[in-house]
């Protein structure tokens, strides 16, 4: 007798193949009717009790989705069947093959009728055009070369490099830290916070950048998101240590929109 | 001075909308020509399905009409405001080309017979055909060099559209110019020369 190891083995290769089949019958555009869903079925059941990791399972759920698929086909198929559209493939190939060009483009002409449009020049696009026209530059500026100005090699201070935004003023990760500090105060007792009264600020520049070092803290496992759908609420709750959940769980992007609309009804609720 | 009648004045308010209408479907705005349902909505008004009908009545005369290409086919029932608003809408020709005005639309014989075999072949595998076997059928009546051409410029102009897997796809613009249905009538029930010709042998035989 077949030990229970062989016997999950033999199930999940009996489902890889069920996957492929269907896969291929989705891909390839061949006839659904070649697969049995009866005898599908009756395999997908024989193993199901045995399943218990989630991997399994998951095999188990592909093959009835992709069998779901091709039973979709096989309706498709009955559906056009059913239809005035309906014609024997190699009835109507074999018809087009023998029929002359000429013969052709006139049964065509008889079912064609080609959409009606104007290209033309409206009074507006022409004033646009002459709109764009003045504002262009003249050729001999526009190819003008970049001339430089020479100047003696001299040194520049950090404080210079911060004031034009070629240094900034943290590293980035001190930077990160002291905002996760700042979240951390901010959650109090309940241990978290919404996430626009946290990114939410008096200027939308400044909205936008806390938004922006806040996806960092979510991204490098500094904090986490819970997002309530129905009552459409998006929390943010730090981790008391960075938590890494790359590789350990399943990570998702989640795009929050940070539009002016949004922080003037935030900065509305506030104030009132 | 005598203030116009009621009549009058409605008359006059559907003249003025019937020809923004007809500016909204005959000039191009989009990359797609005509106007959607809603975008006729928003510039015509709620009653814009009464403003098409008259502007459809007016082209009659010019051998044109509005046509509506509905999302999800021809609903079975009376379409829903929903459905029109979905909708695409198109002004086409009414009765058809004839063959000497084909020259006139820029198409030749070659592209017409082209395109024709390919929706014809694409609509009996059910609206979905490998290129490869669309390009073979081609090669029958068309030169080697000029199928890849032609199938480029079905693709280009909206009658064709190509997935990755290599599958070719009736688009847009057949489902707004192409009557599919009386496409394959005509191919089923004509008979070609070939045929015509080995049944009039036969007559002639059996008058002997």
């Amino acid at each position: 007798m077949l030990s229970q190891r062989k016997v999950k083995k033999l199930g999940r290769e009996r489902l890889q193949r069920v996957i492929e089949l269907c896969r291929s019958v989705e891909e390839r555009g061949l006839d659904p009717f070649i697969v049995d869903v009866d005898d599908i079925i009756a395999v997908v059941r024989e193993y199901f009790p045995g399943w218990e990791l989630p991997e399994e399972l998951c095999l188990d759920a592909e093959a009835i989705h992709e069998l779901s698929s091709v039973i979709k086909l096989q309706s498709d198929w009955v559906k056009h069947r059913s239809t005035s559209l309906y014609t024997d493939p190699f009835l109507l190939e074999e018809k087009i093959r023998r029929l002359g060009k000429e013969e052709l483009v006139e049964l065509f002409l008889e079912a064609w009728n080609p959409i009606v449009e104007m290209e033309q020049v409206s009074p507006q696009s022409l004033a646009q055009a002459i709109q764009y026209w003045q504002s262009l530059m003249p050729l001999n500026e526009r190819w003008r070369k970049t001339s430089f100005l020479e100047r003696e090699i001299g040194a520049v201070t950090r404080e210079e490099m911060i004031k034009q935004r070629l240094f900034a003023e943290k590293a980035f990760s001190e930077e990160l830290e002291a905002f996760w500090e700042e979240l951390k105060q901010k959650v109090g007792r309940e241990g978290k916070i919404r996430y626009w009264d946290f990114i939410g600020a008096e200027s939308y520049m400044e909205t936008v950048r806390r938004a922006y070092m806040t996806s960092f803290l979510v991204t490098y496992g500094y904090a986490t998101l819970e997002i309530r759908p129905l009552e459409e609420e998006i929390f943010i709750k730090p981790f008391e240590k960075p938590e890494s959940l790359l590789g350990k769980k399943q990570v998702m992007s989640i795009p929050l929109p940070v539009g002016v609309e949004e922080w003037k009804k935030w900065r509305g609720q506030v104030q009132s | 001075m005598e203030r116009p009648s009621p009549k009058l004045k409605r008359k006059a308010y559907f003249a003025g909308k019937v020809k923004r209408a007809a500016h909204l479907l005959l000039y191009r705005r989009h990359q797609k020509p005509g106007a959607k349902g809603w975008e006729l909505r928003k510039s015509l008004g709620s009653d814009y399905p009464k403003v098409l009908k008259i502007l459809d009545n007016y082209l009659e005369n010019l051998d044109l009409q509005v046509k509506t290409i509905f999302e999800e086919g021809t609903p079975a029932e009376k379409p829903s405001v929903e459905d029109l608003d979905k909708a695409r809408f198109y002004v086409t020709l009414r009765e058809g080309v004839t063959p000497k005005e084909t020259k006139l639309i820029g198409w030749r014989i070659d592209d017409i017979a082209g395109l024709a075999m390919a929706i014809s072949f694409i609509i009996s595998k059910k609206g979905k055909a490998p290129k490869e076997e669309v390009e073979n059928l081609l090669r029958d009546k068309l030169p080697g060099w000029r199928v890849d051409v032609n199938l480029g410029r079905y693709i280009r102009y909206g009658y064709l559209a190509e997935d990755e897997g290599g599958q070719l796809y009736l688009d847009w613009r057949t489902r707004a110019e192409v009557d599919q249905k009386t496409l394959i009538n005509l191919l089923l029930t004509t008979e070609t020369k070939e045929a015509q010709a080995s049944d009039s042998n036969v007559n002639h035989q059996n008058l002997y």
